[in-house]
């Protein structure tokens, strides 16, 4: 039966076993989208003031979009080694143009107002940033971070065909093998994590966007980036 | 770092066949989206209140990655795993989840001012449709033709977890010989292709609105 892999103990000890692999699955998965976070939010916050920032922003993100995850984790193999930081350094960089540009359209759709009546009331740029420009925009950028969350736990599953390991190592090794039963159990556990990584940014969107109280309408602007794994 | 326009030389069959295999993937799955997420698109549209509920569920079909939906495609459509009818399924269904989204945009932007002014005019349902909303619509939903499109591009390239081709098979080959050649030559064409799709696409938007102007960044 195809949950025969999954169920079978033996299957999730070992170097080999599930266990490792959903670690080292997980490793990177968080590893890079600190990375993007990291990385893309403040520059998102930088150049998203000017509309000629965002429009880059936006550009930029289009011109990454065909470019195939595979790629870049084999240059980065190839480069370096097929070990957890060129790894991590792959995936990051895959999700970096999609939280730069969506942090960028948080912050050009702040409401202008706002900021006027900010400056206005003598408030520092910090002070503005922490308490204005980024509340307001933090749903978008939420956004941005669970379609990284869900692209980077895809793209993942492709460090195992550099021989870097993670879950997508069941679905190579179960091809090799003709099991279907070990395939299957890696395309279940790719879903459950991105699955879970989408549902749990959801809900942290959710609280974004009550608490900034910019009702849903950004929600439905945006998804349609998220084709991305 | 040196070409090897030898390896290229003798590889161009292998090199022609991949990249058709890879412009049918990426391409098909992308129109049937287009095709099936209009009429879908336009029900989800109409019906407001349940259609969130559905929207979510869309969006959730959405995020599940491509390896996942290539394993378990050929246990439902009972083909085998590396066949190329399964795999233009799997991107087929997450590229028509994207377009219900960009479908939704589309009608969400007719003013409805618009609208109402048809209504007062006489216009049914069905004539409003054809004559006001859809060709409104239509250029944010070539606009996220355009983005499935450049995204299936990437995609496609999955297809190497469960061992079929595409021009992801020029970046495993490369990694396996330790050779920059066949990388770089696949994200070349890869390039090549993805701008020839966008300026296609851009071009039959210029002719069925051309009221609308495209600039960089927007959709």
């Amino acid at each position: 039966m195809i949950f025969d892999y999954l169920r079978d103990p033996a299957h999730w000890q070992g170097d080999d076993g599930i266990s490792s692999l959903l670690a080292t699955h997980l490793g990177y998965t968080m590893g890079a989208l600190l990375v993007a976070a990291v990385l893309g939010i403040p520059l998102g916050l930088l150049i998203g003031r000017t509309r000629a920032g965002w429009r880059i922003a936006q550009v930029l993100n289009d011109v990454a979009r065909p470019i195939p995850a595979l790629v870049l984790l084999v240059i980065a193999v190839l480069l370096f080694a097929a070990s957890i930081l060129p790894v991590i350094a792959a995936l990051a960089l895959i999700a970096l143009p999609g939280v730069v540009a969506a942090t960028a359209r948080g912050v050009s759709g702040v409401n202008k107002p706002a900021v006027t009546a900010a400056r206005a009331l003598g408030m520092s740029g910090f002070a503005m940033l922490r308490s204005i420009v980024a509340p307001l925009a933090m749903p978008s950028m939420v956004f941005g971070l669970r379609r990284a969350a869900v692209q980077i736990a895809a793209a993942a599953a492709l460090a195992a065909v550099a021989g870097a390991g993670g879950l997508g190592r069941l679905i190579v090794a179960g091809n090799a093998a003709r099991s279907y039963s070990e395939m299957f159990a890696g395309a279940i556990l790719i879903a459950a994590l991105a699955l879970l990584l989408y549902a749990v940014l959801g809900l942290l969107g959710y609280s974004a966007r009550r608490r900034s109280r910019q009702s849903g309408s950004g929600e439905m602007r945006g998804i349609g980036s998220l084709h991305v794994g | 770092m040196k070409l090897d326009w030898g390896w290229v030389n003798d590889n161009l069959p292998m090199i022609s066949r991949l990249t058709a295999e890879h412009v049918l993937l990426a391409l098909l799955p992308a129109v049937v989206g287009l095709i099936v997420a209009v009429p879908l698109g336009y029900l989800i549209f109409r019906i407001r209140g349940a259609g969130r509920v559905v929207l979510a569920l869309v969006g959730a079909i959405a995020a599940i990655p491509l390896v996942s939906v290539l394993v378990v495609m050929p246990l439902i459509i009972n083909r085998p795993l590396f066949d190329p009818l399964s795999i233009g399924a799997s991107l087929a269904i997450l590229s028509t989840m994207i377009m219900i989204f960009h479908v939704i945009t589309g009608l969400s932007s007719v003013p409805g001012s618009v609208n109402r002014s048809a209504l007062a005019l006489g216009y049914g349902r069905v004539r409003r449709l054809f004559t006001v909303e859809l060709p409104l619509a239509t250029g944010p939903i070539l606009g996220g033709l355009r983005s499935v499109v450049a995204s299936n591009i990437a995609l496609v390239t999955v297809a190497v977890l469960v061992g079929s081709g595409s021009l992801g098979r020029l970046f495993t080959l490369g990694l396996r010989e330790s050779s920059v050649t066949p990388i770089m030559v696949g994200l070349v064409l890869i390039i090549v292709l993805a701008v020839v799709a966008d300026l296609i696409i851009r071009l039959i938007q210029r002719g069925v609105t051309p009221w609308v102007k495209v600039r960089p960044g927007e959709r």
